[in-house]
């Protein structure tokens, strides 16, 4: 037999055989995960809306955001975030939390190798293309803005 | 002597004369615990970083193993080891200890069947008296060489396997008392059956195993049925699956008697999907549960195939397949 008929042949048994994620509990552990966080996070802005009544709504999310960030970061530390993303999925890693998970632990992980080549290179290792991504978009968004 | 196309029958029959394991944490909470000649306490055996943990388990590791032969370093005339990490630093790094000759070798998780092949070979003809077989893996160093950082919050698909931290060593020797003896190897060819999935490496070192064992059998006109277990190094629980599809493929049905590392060494509470891989997988397996039960007598003769996924994660990053191998040894029990 030939061998990339041998390959597709083999590679399609594999796929048939492979163990899929299961759709629906991950999905939900993802929302409900997912949700608590972003209530965390609103719950922090009412608070300090309540507290400081001369902020703004923007300033207290910007002062929102810092705090989740903190969090995360403390957490990844501690080495609980993980142990969260294990349960949670995209629950925990698509809000800003998981942003700044992605950051800290390559931070962790490669501080051993020095700061500058270790810590300082690798921090941005898994969070870089966000925000290369987030960087060239909203250029091309501006140039957009601009001539409309 | 060389028999069929890639085996070789040792006419002196190398002794296994010492073995030691070292085991982590983890495994220490798996199938073989009461097996392992030591359960670390700590994943960081009192080390600053992984990867001096894992040349510290290794080294340790071979000087428990030359004791257990009752022999000081100064009668090893030749070290074989490998290990996972670029350079294989974990090896060439602990052979800096060892006033012996050193051969540093690459075959993934293959490794423990690759030294004891070459091993035994050296010790056949004669050409070293007491070798020195080892190898040795840790979760935390292969975790970060070829995946993610641990604390980063990501899942494991369902295929992936969970890599073993632990060491095995094997002392090879013509004369010393034991009656663990090895008595064929066949070394084997690369296989890549176009598998590019990095986590799936199951389906990717399955071929490779099917084809050095079928390999053996006309090689040395044996069958499955000649052999008391039939061990595959970390195929998991799906490779294995695989596996014993693709032999019955061509002609082999293998029964009771088949089994591999990787699926028996967690039990089904660790969550680690498809079980253990690693170098240290197949070597405290061998090292411990295996050597024993072949000196109990419940073995008699057991076909150690370890089997190794070739890949770099600048191969799998650039799109490649991943290339497997496989080496397998015989190893018979022998009253001496």
């Amino acid at each position: 037999m030939d061998v990339k008929e041998r390959n597709k042949k083999y590679n399609e048994y594999v796929d048939a055989k492979v163990p899929k994620t299961k759709n629906f509990p991950t999905l939900i552990y993802a929302y409900l995960v997912g949700g608590v966080i972003c209530m965390i996070g609103q719950g922090i802005q009412d608070i300090l809306l309540a507290l400081f009544p001369s902020l703004t709504l923007e300033d207290a999310g910007a002062w929102m955001l810092i705090i989740l960030i903190f969090f995360a970061s403390l957490l990844t530390g501690l080495g609980w975030y993980d142990r969260i993303g294990v349960f949670a999925g995209a629950g925990s890693i698509v809000p800003i939390t998981g942003f700044s998970n992605s950051i800290a632990s390559p931070a962790i992980e490669f501080k051993k190798e020095g700061i500058i080549f270790g810590l300082c290179v690798k921090m941005f290792s898994i969070a870089g293309p966000v925000i290369v991504n987030g960087v060239a978009i909203s250029v091309l968004v501006g140039i957009v803005y601009l001539f409309l | 002597m060389k028999v069929g196309n890639q085996t070789i029958v040792f006419k002196n029959k190398p002794k296994i004369i010492g073995s030691y394991s070292v085991a982590g944490e983890k495994e220490g909470y798996g199938n073989f615990k009461e097996y392992f000649d030591y359960v670390l306490k700590d994943d960081k055996f009192g080390e600053k970083t992984f990867e001096k943990a894992e040349r510290k388990i290794i080294e340790h590791t071979i000087f428990k193993a030359i004791d257990s032969a009752n022999l000081t370093v100064a009668d090893i005339d030749l070290l074989v080891s490998g290990d996972l990490l670029n350079q294989i630093i974990s090896s060439s790094f602990t052979a800096r200890h060892f006033d012996s000759t050193f051969i540093g070798l690459y075959g993934a998780c293959s490794t423990m069947a690759e030294s004891l092949a070459i091993g035994a070979c050296m010790v056949d003809a004669k050409h070293f008296i007491n070798v020195a077989c080892a190898t040795g893996s840790h979760f935390s160093t292969v975790e970060r060489q070829y995946r993610y950082p641990l604390e980063l919050g990501n899942q494991r698909p369902p295929v992936s396997q969970w890599t073993v931290t632990g060491a095995g060593c094997s002392i090879l020797s013509l004369k010393g008392k034991s009656n663990i003896r090895i008595s064929s190897a066949t070394f084997g060819k690369v296989t890549d059956y176009g598998i590019k999935d990095a986590n799936n490496m199951g389906a990717a070192m399955a071929p490779a195993a099917m084809r050095t064992i079928i390999t053996h059998f006309e090689d040395t006109k044996s069958k499955p049925e000649d052999f008391d277990l039939i061990l595959t190094g970390d195929l998991g629980k799906l490779g294995s699956e695989i596996f014993l599809d693709l032999m019955e493929h061509h002609g082999y049905k293998l029964g009771n008697n088949y089994n591999d590392c990787g699926q028996m060494i967690y039990n089904n509470n660790q969550k680690t999907f498809q079980g253990g891989s690693g170098a240290g997988c197949s070597a405290v397996v061998l090292n411990s549960y295996i050597f024993k039960k072949l000196q109990e007598g419940t073995f008699k003769k057991v076909l150690f195939a370890a089997t190794g996924a070739l890949l770099s994660p600048i191969s799998s990053q650039q799109g490649e397949s991943i290339p497997g191998i496989c080496h397998a040894i015989v190893l018979e029990r022998s009253d001496d």
